[in-house]
């Protein structure tokens, strides 16, 4: 149904053309889901905003062929074009928030775009939407049909988008990773709505994700990415199971298995900075000499924090909204406590508590047997300043963008008066960037001349060189690639077993948090579900709500490979 | 050479692509010039009593029919060569708007800064007085500085006082655009992960306001500074141009369009009218330069 054959796509820019995507072969059959995989940057969305006629200005189709059914996409004019889009193919967007007008009922945005697209009576309309949000699974659809976009759940809001691509009858449905802002639970069903459409409908999709998992569960065909090119290609459990090209073999290795904990990620050689080289020597040296007291745990009890909601009167108080409700765990010395939940689950929330940005509404918390007083009681000098450090989930933002990195690697250095001499701190600051595999030459560049992976890697070591004893990663890998996850990943854990540091590593991924982690605790709505070694937890669980995350998480079957 | 160079820089590369800034920027350069080099340039030196003389009064440009070579845009009533009173006006001018400017900046940058830091309490207060500062109309303002720099200082410093008066009224009816700017960006930034960083490594306030914040929010009120420096000036031409600026023996351009509006239908018309269009190039040559900037810090409007 949709060929495409030979794909070019250049972006003119001030340097000259940039070749976006090239050489890019690829069929859709209708009532097939086709899964496209890729890193960020590989060129899946350009093949997605190509077949639609979206490409973003300055870029341009410069040679192949797009046909679906016997129409040239390319020969089309604009109009025609226009009138393609949305009654032939459509479009499935990542963020439901945004893809919505806010402004209008769902009943307006739906009858709008079928008035649009057939000539039919505004009754008729209304009636066909309705049934169509019927047919995707929204209840007591009539009624719900004169609601606002603000009135659903992610997932019901994804799934008006899905109605609204749906409601024109396409042959073609390009999803751009339409599940990546949902939660898990919502994700499979979600996944289990594609899946039905395409079998029920004939639609065929384009699935554009980076997560392997979402892949192996619902695509019937895959073609795998790379710096704009077609690496790989063919049924998805042939490529997924038994991949032939090497960027596909290393890009299974790197993918966390849900089902297994591995000692580390197996990585092609030259990209994995691992603290091995010499220059590392001096910061590790500087460690250890820092660590030769013993490991520090961390311990919260009846932890509460409420925050003040939304006010309903001006004379009513109003309510409290409760983010953490009466926490109590451990973070066993020079171990690593893996916190797993949804998001809403207060996950933040606590780290922002333990490194004192918010105040606790009550609850104690100690770090290595000694009080931690919480927020503003936590002075400026208070020595848990520098024994907790923090890497945070976005390394584009946690960086100082106008500040080259070797200033601010050395911030911490002199701030806790660690190193007074100068050229003392830049010995030590180099040391370390080659300790988290960076090269020399990073040490005087800006933060914005780094990929994510590179960027925290530095914020990595930033937080060394405070020679802390307790680390807080808050989603550390959440933005990064698979591959770059791993050496991530790979990195935390050779500098945990090199010096022994207490972690909190939280996150979302529940494979992650089972490579990473020797405890379990998993947060629902500000209260803790489960708690207990990683093993037990996964092999075992005890509360429902873990049965069932572990249920819904997409991965690929153990038996492809 | 000199491509390669540009395409290095995204800010040249845009400017070297937009006519419209380029013939700002000549224009505003020219007169920038023109208005710091005066005293070498002009003719004639116009607060020098002695420099002209009445008989050379009121003589139109060269181009018309009487005028004098030696006058090229022609005289006013008092005989001044208008390029001179021009120049020197601008001069006057341009020296104002850019101390209310830079008053207005650090005072409504250091108010919005801390705003946004602090919140609560002290933000609700700077930001009330920033709403009652914009209920007072520049004019009343001048006026009251006016009055209470007339009421307590002796006589003796009064003579001078009338650039300061007029500076300080100035930047106190501008320094709200930028304590709000200020404050609306340092919000955005104190949600980002570097600035949390910074705190809770424990960092000084300052610190983290002026060497983390500070930098990342120049964008905004780069624009914001062009774009005020116009407003500054034009400021005080209104406020010459009432008669509460500068007076007739020091003029600035607002004073020059002051005298020129009583030739106004007297057949005069050079008095008035290229005064006139000269702010008028000067404004609006410095806002489209603000606009550009605007462009090359907003991604998204491009």
């Amino acid at each position: 149904m949709l060929t495409i054959k030979d794909l070019a796509v250049r972006f003119p820019t001030r340097f000259g053309d940039v070749v976006a995507i090239e050489d890019v072969d690829m069929t859709i059959a209708p009532g097939e889901i086709h899964g496209l995989v890729g890193e960020s940057g590989a060129g899946k969305s350009t093949v997605g905003a190509a077949v639609i006629g979206l490409l973003p200005a300055p870029g341009f189709v410069a040679q192949g062929e797009l046909t679906l059914g016997d129409t040239d996409l390319r020969a089309l004019d604009a109009r025609q074009a226009h009138e393609i889009r949305g009654d032939r193919i459509s479009m499935i967007f990542q963020d439901p928030q945004t893809s919505l007008n806010p402004l209008m009922t769902v009943e307006d945005q739906l009858v709008e775009t079928i008035q649009a697209h057939s000539d039919v009576s505004y009754a008729d309309a209304h009636k066909r939407a309705v049934d169509l949000l019927e047919e995707i699974g929204i209840k007591d659809a009539a009624a719900r049909v004169k609601a606002y976009p603000h009135q659903f759940s992610g997932g019901m809001r994804q799934r008006v988008v899905i109605a609204l691509a749906l409601c024109t009858d396409p042959e073609l449905i390009i999803a751009d990773e339409p599940t990546t802002a949902l939660d898990v639970a919502v994700q499979s069903q979600v996944l289990d709505l594609i899946r039905h459409l395409a079998d029920s409908r004939k639609i065929g999709f384009m699935l554009i994700t980076h997560d392997i998992g979402v892949i192996a569960q619902v695509a019937d065909r895959v073609t795998v990415m790379r710096r704009g090119r077609v690496v790989e290609t063919g049924q998805t459990r042939q490529v997924l199971g038994n991949p032939q090209h090497p960027y596909t073999i290393g890009l299974m290795d790197a993918v966390p298995p849900l089902d297994h904990k591995i000692d580390r990620f197996r990585l092609p050689e030259e990209e994995s900075g691992s603290p091995k080289g010499a220059d590392g020597r001096d910061a590790e040296r500087w460690l250890l000499e820092g660590q030769a007291h013993e490991l520090t745990g961390l311990e919260v009890a009846n932890l509460t924090m409420k925050f003040r909601g939304p006010r309903t009167s001006i004379w009513r108080k109003p309510d409290q909204f409760t983010a953490l409700d009466d926490i109590s765990l451990a973070v066993r010395p020079g171990r690593v406590l893996g916190l797993v939940g949804e998001s809403g689950s207060g996950k933040s929330t606590l780290a922002k508590v333990l490194t004192g940005l918010l105040q606790p509404t009550g609850g104690q918390m100690q770090l290595g047997g000694k009080e931690l007083p919480g927020g503003r009681a936590r002075g400026r000098l208070h020595p848990s300043r520098q024994l907790i450090q923090m890497v945070f989930q976005d390394p584009y933002s946690s960086l100082n963008s106008r500040h080259r990195v070797g200033y601010i690697l050395a911030e911490p250095l002199w701030l806790y008066g660690l190193e007074k001499d100068p050229d003392r701190r830049r010995q030590l600051v180099a040391s370390m960037i080659a300790l988290v595999g960076l090269s020399p030459e990073t040490i005087d560049k800006y933060p914005h001349q780094f990929s994510g992976g590179q960027r925290q890697r530095i914020a990595v070591a930033r937080a060394l060189l405070a020679r802390p004893r307790f680390l807080i990663c808050d989603e550390p890998t959440s933005a990064l690639d698979v591959s770059v996850q791993a050496q991530v990943l790979n990195l935390l854990k050779d500098l945990q077993a090199a010096f022994g540091l207490t972690i909190l590593f939280i996150t979302h991924n529940l494979s992650v948090a089972r490579q990473m982690s020797d405890d379990i605790a998993v947060l629902r709505n500000g209260k803790i579900e489960e708690k207990g070694p990683t093993e037990d937890v996964f092999n075992n669980p005890a509360a429902d709500y873990t049965k069932t995350l572990l249920k819904l998480t997409p991965v690929m079957p153990g038996d492809w490979r | 050479m000199m491509m390669e160079f540009i395409r290095r820089y995204e800010g040249l590369w845009l400017f070297s692509r937009s006519p419209a800034a380029i013939v700002a920027a000549i224009a505003a350069i020219l007169i920038a010039v023109g208005a710091a080099f005066a005293p070498w340039i002009a003719p004639i030196n116009p607060y020098d009593l002695s420099s002209f003389s009445l008989f050379d009064g009121l003589l139109p440009p060269v181009w018309q029919d009487g005028g004098n070579p030696a006058f090229l845009l022609g005289t006013d009533d008092q005989g001044r060569d208008m390029i001179s009173s021009i120049l020197y006006g601008a001069r006057l001018s341009l020296i104002i708007g850019l101390a209310a400017m830079v008053i207005a900046t650090v005072m409504g940058v250091g108010l919005g800064l801390a705003a946004g830091y602090y919140g609560g309490r002290f933000d609700a207060i700077v930001m009330r007085i920033a709403d009652i500062q914009l209920a007072l109309p520049a004019i009343l303002t001048a006026l009251l500085i006016d009055g209470i720099a007339r009421g307590i200082l002796p006589p003796e410093i009064q003579q001078n006082l009338r650039v300061t008066v007029l500076t300080l009224a100035i930047a106190l009816s501008l320094w709200v655009n930028f304590a709000r700017t200020a404050r609306a960006s340092t919000f955005v930034q104190m949600n980002k992960e570097y600035v949390q960083a910074a705190i809770i490594m424990g960092q000084r306030p300052v610190r983290v306001m002026f060497v983390h914040i500070l930098p990342n929010i120049l964008g905004p009120l780069l624009v914001i500074m062009t774009v005020d420096l116009a407003s500054a000036i034009l400021l005080e031409a209104t406020l010459s141009f009432l008669g509460i600026g500068l007076p007739a023996d020091s003029p600035s351009l607002g004073t020059l369009i002051r005298i020129g509006m009583q030739f106004l239908l007297s057949g005069e018309w050079w008095i008035l009218w290229i005064p006139t269009l000269f702010l008028v190039a000067l404004v609006v040559s410095i806002n489209i330069l603000g606009d550009f900037l605007r462009d090359v810090f907003n991604p998204r409007l491009r």
